[in-house]
């Protein structure tokens, strides 16, 4: 069952000069994919634009099996799509508890409660301190809070920007410790990643982006050749593919 | 000095401290410094005006004063309708004007401009209905009655003061506690993210311009009632609600209305210390230390 799939995707910041240039591809339900590619590949850019942060020029988008191509980030929000931005992805002058009391307004009134203390028994470097100003987190706990907020919703596809940027060795493994907990209770999981080794060890399944065209889509295995990723990032393998 | 000042202070900080509520949420959320502000307060205070014109044509009762104060019961209930009012032009101006800048993209610094020229617009086009003649909600006489330590207040005065901490709590209580407060707050921090937490950033700023709006037009009322009701009376109280958002600190509801406190108690202090002519040089002598010492205010946060 498709869980994601794009279709022809165009996008970027200005319809001449369109970052991602007809990029097509379907993520099942369930599915943990990571997409990897040179800095300025457009991979940022795409996931941007499949959350409604970027405008869409052309092709399309499904949620499963609605067409959501362009609609408003908070509507793709409402409709299962969770999003972790790379940077400044939690409100540093809300407190722990208000970051997830925000994200829980899309749910019915009941289910507000349980939910959030569900996340709570999830991470529980949060709820030893739910009261205190996120801003206060360190880098790891604030790409925790991050991810708990977008799971609170239980959306059907989870979408994470460079989760492990700007953070120590230690604290990369910590967060790609959560990513593997949360990718085995079925949620369909697209990781935009630079740490390409972090990356591998968490999806079964790469797809690369090179110059905003898609370079790969395969398993992971044949990644590990750092010599084949390098030939991909370079463009060398993708212009095999063209001919 | 004559301890009355203080009391005088407080009247005047009210009013400048509701109108700078709007203002200080306005800059944090939409984030633009919108000089129509002033204006509404003076339409406010205005289609009040007009609003109880009509209650008192079609009940006359409505206009006789209720002991203490100097009005009756048709100032309140015209009010009402005088917020609604003024919410209905705000959000029409935002429609029309801010709204579709604000969607091409324009730079903070083109609103600001396009404000400047919306709040020329407002005024003149109130000097142009209702004359620049001054106009009176009410013309019956209090006497103010002694407090104590040499201070003395209208029953009006002692409504509008009370009237003014009651609205600033429960203000201040929304946006702390309730769900709209809390997605106010984050749209102010970042609108981009509101969205993907799933806040609808459009309805936020319409919440916005409503309290705005509202707080605006009661602030007006509350002028118009104590002094009188002329078209440049918002205009003329800009650089005070100015000096006041800007010394509570962008985004806080209780810096703006300590803000317009200490502003108004600062004038009528100059007043008696250095004379009545220098009362509105005192808000922009505060609004530059601010600025040069603690350009977040007394509440805001600074940038990251």
């Amino acid at each position: 069952m498709t869980a994601l799939s794009l279709s022809q995707l165009q996008a970027g910041y200005d319809p001449d000069l369109p970052i991602v240039k007809g990029v097509s591809f379907t993520v099942k339900k369930g599915e943990a994919v990571c997409i990897l590619g040179p800095n300025g590949a457009g991979k940022s850019t795409m996931i941007k634009a499949i959350a409604g942060l970027v405008p869409c020029f052309g092709g399309q988008v499904r949620l499963g099996e609605t067409d959501v191509t362009g609609l408003p980030s908070h509507l793709l929000a409402r409709n299962g799509m969770g999003f972790v931005p790379q940077t400044e992805n939690i409100f540093t002058r809300l407190s722990i508890i208000e970051n997830l009391q925000i994200a829980a307004q899309l749910l019915p009134k009941h289910e507000r409660p349980g939910r959030i203390e569900a996340m709570l028994d999830m991470f529980p470097d949060l709820a030893a301190r739910p009261r205190e100003l996120a801003g206060a987190l360190s880098g790891g706990q604030r790409q925790m809070l991050a991810a708990a907020r977008a799971l609170l919703t239980e959306p059907e596809v989870l979408m994470l920007d460079e989760p492990s940027a700007g953070l120590s060795p230690k604290l990369v493994g910590q967060v790609f410790e959560t990513l593997r907990r949360i990718s085995e209770t079925g949620v369909t999981l697209v990781l935009v990643e630079q740490n390409v080794r972090a990356a591998l060890t968490l999806t079964e399944r790469a797809l690369v982006l090179v110059d905003g065209k898609l370079a790969h889509d395969g398993p992971t295995d044949v990644l590990h050749d750092g010599k084949f990723l390098g030939e991909l990032f370079l463009g060398h393998r993708a212009a095999e593919a063209g001919q | 000095m004559n301890p009355q000042a203080i009391i005088d202070g407080l009247i005047a900080g009210s009013t400048i401290g509701l109108g700078a509520i709007g203002l200080t949420l306005t800059y944090s959320i939409l984030r633009f410094a919108n000089f129509t502000h002033g204006d509404f307060l003076a339409w406010g205070a205005y289609l009040t005006l007009t609003v109880a014109g009509v209650l008192g044509g079609l009940a006359a009762g409505l206009g006789a004063p209720v002991y203490p104060f100097s009005f009756g019961w048709g100032l309140p209930l015209a009010m009402l309708g005088g917020v609604a009012l003024t919410v209905a032009l705000t959000l029409g101006l935002d429609r029309v004007l801010f709204g579709k800048l604000r969607a091409r993209g324009a730079d903070a610094i083109i609103i600001v401009m396009a404000s400047f020229g919306a709040s020329m617009a407002l005024r003149s086009l109130l000097e142009f209905i209702f004359t620049a003649k001054p106009v009176y909600f009410t013309k019956a006489l209090q006497i103010a009655k002694p407090l104590g330590l040499g201070m003395r207040a209208t029953p009006d005065q002692l409504l509008v003061i009370g009237l003014t901490a009651l609205l600033v709590l429960a203000l201040h209580l929304l946006v702390t506690y309730s769900a709209t407060g809390r997605a106010m707050r984050a749209v102010s921090e970042d609108p981009g993210l509101a969205g993907v937490y799933g806040i609808d950033v459009a309805k936020v700023v319409r919440v916005t311009w409503i309290i705005g709006a509202g707080m605006a037009c009661i602030a007006g009322v509350m002028a118009g009632l104590l002094v009188q009701i002329r078209p440049y009376m918002g205009f003329d109280l800009l650089l005070p609600l100015f000096s006041a958002a800007i010394l509570g600190g962008i985004g806080s509801i209780p810096g703006a209305m300590l803000g317009g406190l200490i502003i108004g108690l600062s004038e009528a202090f100059a007043v008696q210390i250095i004379g009545a002519e220098w009362r509105a040089a005192i808000s922009f002598v505060i609004l530059v230390i601010v600025l040069m010492l603690r350009p977040q205010g007394l509440f805001g946060q600074k940038e990251a």
